[in-house]
């Protein structure tokens, strides 16, 4: 008898480890296997990245579409290369879009927002999107402005 | 040159025991054992007062810990307005790092102390060499379901500390500090990877169990069969058992989540 009970809670132990990580698989990452989800790679060069990093969102009209895949420095251009997955059934991104680093919020992450172009061919595996805008940098504005209005001043 | 040859014994000595626990680890393992029946039966009894005992401790410190993360977390996020973050910070924190380590800790302190001290008296009363007389190996008998039961319990707990630190968290954020309860799961799930958090942290409480149960049995099979042996064994492991678990995990965060 005490047997059995051992071997009834050793069972309803193991039961509860799998219950637990079915709990944080489904309802913590959402089963989010980005990795292993069907995709295909298009490449950016931006001037200035900014905040943004590896496994940040890329979305198309605020949709998520892909995720950052890495992020290199292109040493002959001196710019950011960024190597993004885009979902497979998002199969039409025309080769004239335009690729802009984002913030969400005023504090959120960087993301990259792809405008859609007007062209009748779509990127595929390896091709890169030319036009890019870069991140906005606070300082860069700020300095910018500084300048503008001392110069305005001096006229 | 008196003090050189004492220093050069006590290399000897600290190579050697390590030898010994090799040794300890690979025919506790590797030994198959006579009937699976009679393996199974012990493992079972062992992955009940290794696990399910240290079950209670596990549950209530996550909770709390999950409670007070996501209780600081708002604090300090809600200065930003951007307190919907607090899942965010509460699940990356609990399935990378406090999960997985604060488990092993309680871990060694709970069940591995007790390992040791068992298998301490098992060897001070004579339990093992009589095994041995009686043609029954110990390293199979004795050794071996305590250190499977280690690799089997540890993940779990783990696993099991991350999902109540989590709940935890939810109650606080949004049943208390009132925080949208959509945003606070979405933007959590937005950033949590199941292959790379989850999975990572199991990874690491595994690698956790590995270190803590061997010091555990090691040091119950080597200790001085004294009541005073006994209790330094119990001690060393909590103390090697604990240290280890904190600069195994400094070496896995950087090999799993360090970018270099």
């Amino acid at each position: 008898m005490r047997n059995k009970q051992v071997e009834l809670l050793v069972g309803a132990f193991v039961v509860l480890g799998c219950a637990a990580l079915a709990y944080l698989a489904i309802q913590v990452s959402g089963l989010a296997f980005s990795d292993k989800k069907a995709s295909y790679q298009i490449v950016a060069r931006f001037d200035d990245i900014g905040g943004l990093t590896q496994r940040a969102k890329v979305s198309v009209a605020g949709v998520t579409v892909g995720s950052v895949e890495s992020i290199s420095l292109d040493k002959e251009l001196y710019m950011a290369l960024v190597t993004m997955n885009i979902d497979k059934d998002v199969d039409n991104l025309p080769t004239d879009s335009a690729a802009a680093i984002l913030t969400s919020g005023l504090l959120g992450e960087k993301y990259i927002g792809i405008s859609i172009g007007a062209e009748d061919t779509y990127l595929t595996e390896g091709e890169e999107i030319y036009d890019t805008q870069s991140a906005l940098v606070l300082e860069n504005l700020i300095s910018q402005f500084l300048f503008n209005s001392t110069s305005g001043d001096s006229k | 040159m008196k003090n050189l040859t004492k220093v050069g014994a006590s290399v000897f000595d600290w190579l050697e025991s390590i030898g010994r626990a090799g040794l300890l680890l690979f025919q506790s393992v590797f030994h198959r054992p006579k009937s699976l029946v009679g393996a199974l039966a012990l493992l079972n009894k062992q992955i009940y007062s290794v696990g399910v005992l240290s079950l209670v401790i596990v549950v209530v410190s996550g909770l709390f810990i999950g409670m007070v993360l996501s209780l600081q977390g708002y604090s300090i996020l809600v200065k930003f307005s951007s307190e919907q973050s607090v899942g965010q910070l509460v699940a990356l924190t609990l399935l990378r790092e406090l999960g997985p380590v604060v488990t092993a800790l309680l871990f060694a302190g709970r069940a591995c102390s007790a390992l040791t001290a068992e298998i301490g008296l098992m060897k001070a009363t004579e339990q093992l060499s009589s095994l041995e007389m009686m043609g029954v190996d110990p390293y199979r008998r004795v050794i071996a379901p305590r250190f499977i039961a280690g690799l089997i319990c540890l993940p779990i707990l783990s696993i099991v500390f991350s999902m109540v630190g989590i709940m935890g968290g939810e109650f606080v954020a949004v049943d208390w500090l009132g925080i949208h309860d959509g945003s606070f799961w979405s933007l959590m799930q937005q950033s949590v990877i199941f292959s790379n958090d989850v999975l990572n942290g199991v990874i690491k409480s595994f690698c956790f169990a590995i270190a803590v149960t061997w010091i555990a049995v090691y040091q119950g099979y080597e200790c001085v069969p004294t009541s005073e042996g006994i209790g330094k064994a119990t001690t060393t492991t909590v103390v090697l058992g604990s240290l280890s678990v904190l600069a195994l995990d400094f070496v896995l965060t950087a090999a799993m989540f360090g970018d270099f």
